[in-house]
């Protein structure tokens, strides 16, 4: 049980990319498809999240304790400060090709967009 | 493939997914127990090294600089993309001025303005010292000016957000990145050193490149988060043909 119990935080980050996923394979919309390829994205998130942290550890900014404080992992909120903002504007560039596939091909469907057309 | 087989390659893969990341994780280290050396190293010594009080920008901008300089180009072709695929000069050419909002919601948007905007650059230029730095606080910025639409209409929005400036501020704020990396050259030192004067711990002033990278990044982001909210508003506007 408790071996459950400290793994699970990391099993949340595998459902979470799961989901993602059952939603990319299951979209009948291509703007659904495109949010959850962000809950995939986001899974990342909960599994640094949870490598990083560290029961009672601190924040790590020093701006009002000493340092030397015991604090959580800096280095994979760092990862993922970054990519939070990338993130918005990858989902902006793949939102504006689904916005373009609509104008050309009348349908937001991935089923009904097989045919390619010059 | 009809729905019924995908469903079952689907469920298959997950399934072969679900086995392998369980045997991945259950040798991690209990959850709540880390112990990788790395992040201990950098928590304590960022503060010595580089007179930075907010260890996650000292990572950023700093330590994994080049990491970030590569996202920040990310951020900037992404946007570049969205430019390329909706941006038509021709559309919108008809909209008529509405401005039918209430008294009271353009006096409180344009206050709620005055105040994001401190804050956001507050947020942009204090992240060496406590959470914030450039990227968040170029959301902040760029968001706020939403409420210029809000308190406004699309015309002033545009007239505004789809100057050629911020264009221009946006390729600044890339170049300055990559150019702060390269004055490392003139002392020969690798790209990305720190090698601005380091300050008072605790100063707005300290950090060397790291504030300076940070307001670059910020500048960035504002801009570029300003020309997607003005592609998607215009997109918006020019379906529904609304002015405001």
């Amino acid at each position: 049980m408790n071996q459950i119990v400290h793994i699970f935080p990391y099993l949340v980050a595998g459902w979470v990319f799961l989901c993602g996923l059952y939603g990319i394979a299951t979209s009948r919309h291509l703007v659904h498809t495109v949010i959850s390829l962000a809950v995939v994205q986001t899974s990342t998130y909960v599994l640094l999240l949870n490598i990083g942290f560290r029961t009672g550890g601190a924040a790590p900014v020093f701006a009002d304790i000493s340092p030397g404080i015991t604090t959580v992992d800096p280095i994979v909120q760092a990862l993922m400060l970054t990519d939070v903002v990338v993130e918005a504007t990858v989902m902006a560039l793949l939102l504006a090709m689904v916005v373009k596939a609509y104008e050309k091909a009348g349908t937001l469907s991935p089923d009904d967009l097989r045919l390619m057309r010059g | 493939m009809n729905g019924a087989w995908r469903m079952r390659i689907f469920f298959l893969a997950a399934a072969g997914f679900a086995c392998l990341y369980f045997l991945a994780v259950r040798n991690l280290p209990p959850w709540g127990h880390y112990r990788g050396p790395y992040g201990d190293v950098m928590a304590t010594s960022s503060v010595f090294q580089r007179h930075t009080t907010d260890v996650v920008n000292a990572i950023d901008y700093d330590y994994r600089g080049f990491d970030t300089l590569g996202e920040e180009f990310i951020l900037f072709t992404s946007v570049l993309g969205v430019m390329l695929l909706l941006r038509d000069p021709e559309k919108n050419k008809g909209i008529s001025r509405s401005g039918n909002m209430g008294q009271a919601t353009r006096f409180g948007a344009a206050g709620s303005y005055a105040a994001l905007l401190v804050f956001g650059l507050y947020m942009t230029t204090h992240g060496q010292l406590t959470p914030g730095g450039g990227f968040q606080g170029g959301v902040i910025l760029a968001t706020a000016s939403m409420l210029i639409y809000i308190a406004e209409d699309f015309r002033v929005f545009k007239r505004i957000t789809s100057h050629p400036i911020v264009e221009a501020l946006d390729a600044l704020g890339a170049a300055g990145y990559a150019a702060i990396g390269l004055s490392a050259f003139l002392f020969s030192a690798p790209f990305l050193t720190n090698w601005m004067p380091l300050g008072k711990t605790g100063d707005v002033f300290s950090s060397g490149t790291i504030a300076a990278i940070s307001a670059c990044v910020g500048l960035e982001v504002t801009a570029a988060f300003l020309m997607l909210g003005y592609t998607y508003l215009e997109e918006i506007v020019s379906e529904t043909g609304e002015g405001g």
